[in-house]
């Protein structure tokens, strides 16, 4: 199923916009995540979705029919809460099989399908537990299977693997991923943790106070932020970031200056600007054009390779090294990028300077600038 | 020796005053009353045991099956009124009123008879259903012509059981919001979003929720009601010729009237294993061996 928002707000107080003219068009059978900080207005954008509040202005399109006043029973859709929502005095079959019930599904087939999708999710031993008797990665399998059982044409997923430890979230990933593609169902999915957005959205949506900022696959979302919120927010460990000014061409740090790429960027002169590094793309040495010398700060080793933290005009920078790599605290390091691989970004609007990005597109930010 | 002093001495100067007032307050008149039961106490407080007497006068008592089935008349319907109502009461403000400033002045409203003094509130009642033609309901009777009633007189019963009803539903209805509003907001949500009515929703969802709390004003109420008797005493005092009187009732007229104290106690023993016998009814029925039992998590 297509889903529209067009110009949707949300205000609770009358004051501020939690969601303010939000727009976003997600096509069937894509899975899309909305990637925020906690209070970005997810759970409302969500819950909107689901029906459950009502746009204060805007418009959502189910297939292109408009379903604002529609209740949340008749949008055909199945959810997964952050609490996972489970009744808990029902056991795992009923709670699986309780949509069906509402549906006045007759009994035999409902309880068989109810049994199919608990199978689906790997739960057929348990459906006499009651919730309470459950684990918090079973919990969540119930949950999944009570949204997927009545066949929905788009499934909302409002961070379901926040209460999970580690090594059960990654198992919950690939099982969310197998049954998407499975089910070929249209899917949104919330979350804060990015690592869960770029591995199973095939577009993210990150958010920034009620709104938008940039809207596109991961891979994009990774390789061209479109300012220094998303740069920021996307890839571990961060993005480097440091303060400049453009000087006739050439980006000027401290007293340092570096040529730049002007087929790349808007190169303006006497523009403060912000220079954006991943710490993947610096190499050790001055093998590269873009040349720093540093001093390190902390060696923190990660198994398979290192990180350096080293201080450079009074900031801190990351980098990686290999597993080997052995230094004193405090000597001096060399290293460098390639100018291809950098990104700059407008300081005080904190837009991407990229010749290519959507410059001066109102659905950004305007302030997302270093915070 | 001292070791075993020393590790009394504090909890024993904490907890003695206590434990002397609730022996002297609490443990003291069960017992008094268990043995009075037994006596031929009377206002001159001289006694002597007079084994079952009391008992077979009670049950021989010509008046008693009319007082019997009286106290199960009153106890069942005004639990019921008590129980459901403020049940109703409870899902209206918290389920179906979403706004909470209207809520709470509903309930508010709801809570007044409970803060005026039982005189008032049966005051009110002798008001409004007095037989002369300056009662309430019998001074809106004549502007539409009609004859005045006596209904305290015809319908005693019905009276102190909606008196007591209307009064014991905010009770209910306290519980049960504060139990309804501790369920998490997403459960709705999703019943919401699985298509359950409301109907299903209260069914499915509130009910279970509130099953323990459900349980505690069942029992709470109907031990209370099988003792209570003083709207009855204020509104008909038992009569007319007994028609309303209750257990408890007769218990407080036969001590404090005919200050037979000995036949009082026997009553009241009485009406304390009527009481056991229910709560241990009302515990099998809800199941409380089930709720509080422990999960199983793997």
């Amino acid at each position: 199923m297509k889903v529209e928002l067009q110009n949707i707000t949300k205000s609770f107080d009358k004051k501020t916009n939690t969601i303010d003219n939000m727009n976003l068009t997600i096509e069937d059978g894509e899975f899309v995540a909305l990637l925020g900080p906690s209070g970005c207005g997810k759970t409302t954008t969500m819950l909107m979705i689901a029906g459950i509040y009502k746009p204060n202005e805007g418009a959502i399109y189910f297939d292109g029919e408009k379903v604002n006043d529609l209740e949340p029973k008749d949008r055909e859709i199945g959810m997964v809460f952050q609490s996972y929502a489970l009744y808990p005095h029902m056991t795992v079959l009923n709670n699986i099989a309780f949509p069906l019930k509402q549906q006045k599904v007759p009994k035999k087939e409902r309880l068989e399908r109810a049994k199919e999708a608990a199978e689906m999710v790997q739960l057929g031993h348990l459906l006499n537990r009651k919730p309470s008797e459950l684990s918090g990665g079973q919990q969540q399998r119930v949950a999944l299977a009570r949204a997927i059982v009545k066949r929905p044409k788009l499934l909302l997923l409002d961070e379901p693997m926040s209460n999970l430890d580690a090594s059960l979230r990654i198992e919950m990933r690939a099982e969310i991923s197998r049954l998407q593609k499975k089910l070929g169902i249209t899917t949104i999915l919330i979350t804060h943790d990015q690592e869960e957005a770029m591995t199973l959205a095939d577009r993210i949506a990150l958010m920034k106070d009620g709104r938008i900022v940039q809207f596109d696959t991961p891979m994009n979302l990774y390789n061209e932020p479109d300012n220094v919120y998303v740069a920021k927010f996307i890839g571990t460990p961060p993005m480097n970031l440091v303060e400049g000014k453009i000087m006739y061409n050439k980006l000027q740090i401290d007293k340092q200056t570096y040529p730049m790429d002007k087929s790349r960027f808007h190169l303006e002169h006497g523009k403060e600007v912000i220079l954006g590094m991943r710490p993947y793309d610096i190499q050790l040495g001055w093998t590269e054009e873009i040349r720093f010398l540093g001093k390190i700060e902390l060696l923190e080793s990660i198994g398979h390779s290192k990180i350096i933290h080293a201080n450079v005009f009074g900031k801190r920078l990351q980098l990686f090294a290999k597993q080997d790599f052995q230094a004193e605290i405090g000597a001096e390091v060399r290293f460098s990028v390639q100018p291809a691989a950098i990104h700059l970004f407008d300081k005080k609007t904190g837009k991407s300077l990229r010749k290519a990005a959507p410059y001066g597109d109102e659905m950004f930010v305007k302030d997302a600038a270093l915070q | 020796m001292k070791t075993v002093i020393n590790k009394w001495k504090l909890p024993a100067v904490m907890l003695g005053p206590f434990l002397i007032l609730i022996f002297l307050f609490f443990f003291v008149p069960v017992i008094l009353t268990g043995i009075l039961a037994f006596t031929n106490m009377d206002s001159a407080m001289n006694w002597e045991f007079n084994r079952l007497l009391n008992f077979e006068k009670l049950f021989s008592d010509p008046d008693i099956s009319l007082i019997l089935r009286n106290t199960l008349l009153y106890v069942l319907f005004t639990l019921c009124i008590n129980v459901f109502f403020g049940l109703t009461l409870a899902l209206l403000t918290t389920y179906f009123m979403k706004k909470e400033q209207f809520s709470l002045l509903f309930r508010t409203i709801w809570m007044l008879p409970r803060m005026t003094p039982p005189v008032i509130y049966a005051l009110l009642w002798i008001w409004f259903f007095d037989p002369s033609e300056y009662g309430l309901l019998n001074g809106i009777r004549s502007l539409f012509g009609l004859p005045p009633v006596n209904i305290i007189g015809t319908e005693p019963m019905l009276i102190i059981i909606l008196a007591n009803g209307v009064i014991g539903a905010s009770f209910g209805m306290i519980i049960f919001s504060s139990a309804i509003k501790s369920i998490p907001e997403d459960l709705f949500y999703a019943a919401n979003i699985d298509g359950a009515p409301h109907w299903s929703i209260i069914k499915d969802i509130i009910m279970p929720a509130i099953r323990w709390p459900f349980m505690f004003v069942t029992l709470w109420q109907l031990l209370s009601l099988l003792t209570s008797y003083e709207y009855i005493l204020l509104i008909t005092n038992g009569g007319p010729l007994n028609e309303s009187e209750v257990l408890a009732l007769y218990s407080y007229h036969k001590a404090f009237q005919s200050f037979e104290f000995g036949y009082g106690a026997a009553i009241s023993l009485v009406l304390v294993v009527i009481a056991l016998v229910c709560t241990l009814i009302l515990w099998k029925l809800f199941k409380v061996k089930d709720m509080i039992g422990p999960s199983r998590i793997d």
